[in-house]
């Protein structure tokens, strides 16, 4: 989706403040949200690229007005939501409705270490042969999917060159929306910065992405 | 009735408490009544991020790089591979590429749809790498970008903005400062700053103190 999530190259979102000595979490809630986002039980069908697509849908205003943790309260409660799990009466009162089966699967604290080195393996066999060769030139396809997509709009329609090849991974616009992980050729390409911003930029800098089979076709 | 997931999205933020605090605790609260999460889980995942896991382990990959030319190579060739060597592969850092600051070529990484960073190498991304000015502009204006930040660029050095879309997670190597060739790898991996691994600031001169 054309979301306001999708900022490169956007002008006027303010100046980057940094902080010295910057805390991990600035307020205790925020703790709480990150440690919640990654231990509760999710719902059925829970994964990255739904996480990300889940906080892709708040309402723009919202999305440039709250704090990057609010994003995570917003994601996970709508993924509970729609899994089922809660209900708004619950997510508004903090307390469960009557009736409710309590739950006995929840992690416990002694797997999080495990957690912790593990992390989820997105590459996957490959089905086809890559179409792409490195040091082929490609260009973005002009496509404006209306779910999940990791191709931003600075790039679409623009030439670039196949830089490595990352062999079958996951494919977060159908995993996203519910249509199975479809793994498909991962590539790094390489556009240069004045093919994506004109004459201004300076010569010689690139842009580099990484960009599914899909997004892109011959040039 | 079917559950309205478009009222959902639109109304969740109106029917729950406006105060973060207090919607985060009632979003808590529920979840343990209902046996859906373990605080004590919780309180692990927080622990481990406030004090295990941050950039110095990314510190300790990029000081080996520095003193041990062939485990550089291996780390260029295949970063997923030689980060597992040092057992720092982890959620948000399962797959690893590591880029190379040259007398050439200065790296940058970004996130512009989201807030991507290697977790595992460096902790969670401080605030300035998850907002919007730096999403925005770091592919647009990276010179800029890097001037604000300190970093002066050598002429005729070329800039690479990596945009982590994918599951790749980004690590730069930065250049080891030139008067830090006495210190051995657990020295110069006090050196090495978590911006720099970010490609967003230099790595200061052994001499100096150390910044974020």
């Amino acid at each position: 989706m054309n979301g306001i999530h999708d900022m490169g190259g956007m002008d006027g979102l303010g100046p980057i403040l940094r902080e010295a000595n910057e805390p991990v979490f600035h307020e205790a809630w925020e703790a709480r949200m990150f440690g919640l986002a990654q231990a509760s039980t999710h719902p059925a069908g829970y994964t990255v690229d739904l996480f990300r697509y889940l906080g892709e849908q708040m309402p723009a205003a919202a999305y440039l007005a709250q704090s990057y943790y609010e994003r995570w309260y917003f994601l996970t409660a709508l993924a509970l939501l729609q899994g089922g799990m809660v209900t708004l009466a619950e997510l508004s009162s903090g307390r469960a409705a009557p009736g409710f089966a309590r739950r006995a699967d929840a992690v416990k604290a002694e797997a999080v270490p495990s957690a912790i080195t593990g992390g989820k393996d997105s590459t996957r066999e490959s089905k086809a042969p890559p179409r792409f060769a490195r040091g082929q030139s490609v260009r973005a396809r002009n496509i404006h999917p209306a779910g999940h997509t990791r191709l931003p709009r600075y790039v679409r329609g623009r030439r670039g060159v196949i830089l490595r090849r990352h062999g079958a991974h996951v494919f977060p616009d159908s995993r996203a929306m519910g249509g199975g992980e479809n793994p498909q050729e991962l590539y790094t390409v390489a556009f240069t910065a004045r093919e994506l911003w004109g004459p201004d930029a300076a010569a010689g800098d690139e842009i580099h992405l990484d960009l599914w089979e899909s997004y892109i076709e011959p040039a | 009735m079917p559950p309205d997931h478009d009222h959902d999205r639109d109304h969740l933020l109106e029917h729950v408490p406006s105060d973060p605090a207090l919607r985060v605790k009632a979003l808590e609260s529920v979840l343990i009544e209902k046996g859906l999460v373990d605080p004590a889980a919780v309180d692990a995942w927080i622990e481990a991020f406030e004090k295990r896991v941050g950039p110095h382990n990314g510190a300790r990959v990029v000081a080996r790089a520095w003193v041990d030319p062939a485990f550089k190579q291996r780390l260029l060739a295949d970063g997923t591979a030689a980060v597992a060597e040092m057992k720092l592969l982890g959620p948000e850092g399962r797959h690893v590429v590591v880029v190379e600051n040259t007398a050439a070529v200065h790296n940058l990484v970004v996130c512009t749809l989201c807030s991507c960073y290697p977790w595992p190498l460096l902790g969670l991304p401080p605030r300035w790498y998850k907002a919007a000015p730096y999403r925005s502009r770091a592919v647009r204006d990276p010179r800029g970008v890097l001037r604000e930040f300190g970093v002066e660029l050598g002429p005729g050095v070329e800039v690479r903005v990596w945009d982590s879309t994918a599951e790749l997670r980004y690590l730069v190597l930065p250049r080891r400062p030139d008067d830090s060739e006495g210190l051995g790898e657990e020295a110069l991996a006090t050196l090495v700053t978590r911006d720099s691994m970010i490609g967003a600031g230099p790595v200061p001169p052994a001499g100096a103190r150390k910044s974020p």
